[in-house]
């Protein structure tokens, strides 16, 4: 029988080759070199040639290679944001590795392949290579969470990721096996056209109830309500830098591939049965996700709970399935990237060696310990609130004003109102910055060191928080050719 | 007649899988898992993919159940934890949920047409060229990315369990140097 190989046009794919490449890179460069810092610098030139790629093919026509990924406007500004998301995790990671000798390349190559498969996740036209790309990224961050091998609690919170990650993926893939026997096809296109109104399949149990199936998989990735149990605990116990990349990462990944299946493969059929589900879903995951984080009393398990309710803000822009949701998803996922990962940074230069450090107690004063610090955190803290000027406000603006276009201002308000809930936790850090005394035990707690990468991370997330708030258009141009093709 | 099997095939994997989650003996378990994947292959046979049931028998029957009884062996776990009672409130909510799930899934299985995909692998396909061939053909185009990512996935699962079993040892000698 011969084989015809086919020609592959790789161009498509060319930002995931270059990251892939870099991290293999990164292996080899781990084995020669005693500096494992370099290691992490070379992990950011990767990122950036991934970017100048990404930027290359931004503008230009949509490649697909076999119907299996796409390099359209869509996939590319999401490269764009889990590149943001990369770098900044490997510059925390960089000084807090250090202090905790947790210095090793293994790190950096599983990180690079973890945005990876983020990357192929928003690429994918495929079910198939959706479900790789997310194996990819899950196997990676199951492992990265466990990396502190002297702390017991970061090994369970890998466990327990895991676990639960292989749990959603097998739901995942019973929802693809579903499609498949209903439509005939793992491919976004096709099941599109199979769901088009002239071929009257739109009311179909069997591909209804695998989008369902589907939609359980990314509610656990992207930590929704209601299968957000394993968020606290393995934020909590994961290293402070691998939280902040996971939270933001997987997150924007989760939502990459669902946005992109839902408008591609499902959309009418969506709207007319699923809409309301997911519809509640946003609203229960703000709700829980605010209410449980007034209640802690640690900062970085608040920000977990927190990261529970931007996911449902986010959903408020996925329901209503509509470009003007897509546009308003990306901005946010890149928002969130920015501020997100600023208050981790923090969070990362207060936490001691032995995980303590992080209760809010502890950020008593600060700001006559460290004001940059204070400042830097205090903004983050009223960005993730949704203040103006600050470019939350703006990412809110923009889901919720998806969802009042398309009928469903009911969503928006709901989501007004978690936005003032969620002002009590995020101000009360703020609070206990600038208007508490430190307590006699942080006073004698050892002195906060900022180390230089540290410094540089809160920099760019603090610049690109306070600038693309006074001035987003840059970002709503972006967010722009964020087209499907 | 193949009806009459595929029921019989069905049940037994099906106990069998049972037989995987509530044995108390590990070992048993992992007895009952190598059943399972057995069973599987049968079903592979009976739906003409052959190639693809030798290579369940070969892989998980042969390499991953090995494995697991490897693993048992080493953990000195063939016992487990000991489950007093399987009867709790919260294992009755769950099975109430699992029914629930089951009978939506089902209902849509029954109440529409499987169409699947209208592939390559027909009789006369496979009679002519065989079933390697076949699938090997789809491997190398429709499916390369797919299948080059596999790679991909492959070498993160390997640097990951070579990170977390390295360190482990490290870290345990470095508890010993300090005891």
């Amino acid at each position: 029988m011969p084989i015809e190989i086919p020609t592959l046009n790789v161009i498509a794919l060319a930002p995931q080759i270059v990251v892939v490449v870099t991290a293999l890179v990164v292996m080899a460069l781990d084995i020669s070199l005693t500096d494992k810092r370099v290691v992490g610098y070379v992990s950011l030139l990767g990122l950036a040639a991934a970017a100048v790629v990404t930027f290359a093919l931004l503008g230009g026509p949509a490649q697909a290679i076999q119907q299996m990924a796409v390099s359209d406007g869509y996939a590319l500004v999401l490269n764009l944001v889990f590149i943001v998301t990369a770098a900044l995790a490997i510059l925390v990671a960089l000084g807090y590795l250090d202090e905790r000798e947790l210095q090793h390349g293994e790190y950096y190559a599983l990180l690079l392949f973890s945005t990876a498969g983020m990357m192929l996740m928003a690429a994918a036209t495929d079910l198939i290579v959706v479900f790789m790309g997310l194996e990819i990224m899950s196997v990676a961050l199951y492992i990265l969470a466990a990396f502190n091998h002297r702390q017991v609690g970061s090994g369970e919170a890998g466990m327990k990721y895991f676990i639960l990650g292989a749990f959603a993926s097998a739901f995942f893939l019973y929802g693809v096996a579903l499609l498949y026997g209903a439509t005939g096809s793992t491919n976004l296109h096709a099941i599109g056209e199979w769901f088009s109104p002239d071929r009257g399949n739109l009311g179909d149990p069997l591909a209804l109830v695998g989008l369902g199936l589907l939609l359980i998989g990314f509610a656990f990735k992207v930590a929704a309500v209601p299968f957000q149990w394993w968020t606290p605990d393995v934020y909590h116990g994961a290293p402070t830098s691998v939280t902040a990349f996971m939270s933001v990462g997987a997150k924007a990944a989760g939502f990459a591939a669902l946005v992109r299946i839902l408008m591609v493969s499902f959309d009418q059929a969506f709207t007319l049965d699923w809409q309301l589900v997911l519809a509640v879903l946003a609203v229960l995951t703000m709700t829980v996700g605010n209410i449980a984080a007034l209640a802690q009393k640690d900062v970085k398990r608040m920000l977990a709970y927190s990261s529970v309710a931007h996911a449902g803000y986010i959903l408020v822009g996925v329901v209503p399935a509509t470009m003007t949701g897509v546009k308003g998803v990306l901005f946010y996922l890149m928002a969130y990237a920015f501020m997100n990962i600023g208050a981790f940074a923090v969070i990362a230069v207060l936490e001691h060696r032995d995980a303590i450090g992080t209760a809010l107690s502890d950020y008593a004063g600060l700001s006559t310990r460290k004001p940059f610090l204070a400042l830097a955190m205090a903004v983050f803290m009223f960005s993730l609130t949704g203040i103006p000027p600050f470019v939350g406000f703006w990412g809110k603006l923009y889901v919720f004003r998806a969802a009042v276009e398309a009928n469903m201002s009911w969503l928006a308000v709901v989501g007004v109102i978690n936005s003032a809930i969620s002002a009590f936790y995020y101000l009360s850090v703020v609070v206990q910055m600038y208007m508490r005394t430190p307590t006699d035990e942080t006073a004698a707690a050892p002195a906060l060191r900022l180390s230089g990468p540290v410094v540089v991370t809160l920099a760019l997330a603090l610049v690109a928080t306070v600038v693309l708030g006074l001035w987003p258009t840059p970002l709503v141009n972006l967010t722009a050719l964020g087209i499907f093709g | 007649m193949e009806q009459t099997l595929f029921l019989l095939i069905a049940a037994i994997s099906v106990i069998a899988a049972l037989g995987v989650v509530f044995n108390r003996n590990v070992v048993h378990s992992a007895l009952s898992l190598l059943v399972n994947f057995c069973a599987l292959a049968v079903l592979y046979f009976m739906l003409n993919a052959q190639f693809l049931g030798i290579a369940q028998i070969l892989v998980y029957a042969g390499a991953i159940v090995v494995l697991f009884l490897f693993v048992v062996m080493l953990l000195g776990a063939e016992l487990g934890e000991k489950v007093t009672s399987w009867l709790t409130v919260q294992n009755g909510v769950m099975a109430v949920l699992a029914v629930i799930l089951l009978t939506v899934i089902g209902t849509a299985v029954f109440e529409s047409v499987i169409q699947g995909a209208r592939g390559d692998f027909t009789p006369e396909a496979v009679q002519q060229y065989g079933q390697v061939q076949l699938v090997a053909s789809a491997l190398f185009t429709d499916y390369v990315l797919p299948f080059q990512l596999v790679a991909v996935l492959l070498s993160v699962g390997v640097i990951g369990v070579i990170w977390l079993a390295q360190r482990h040892q490290q870290s345990s000698a470095r508890r010993e140097f300090h005891d």
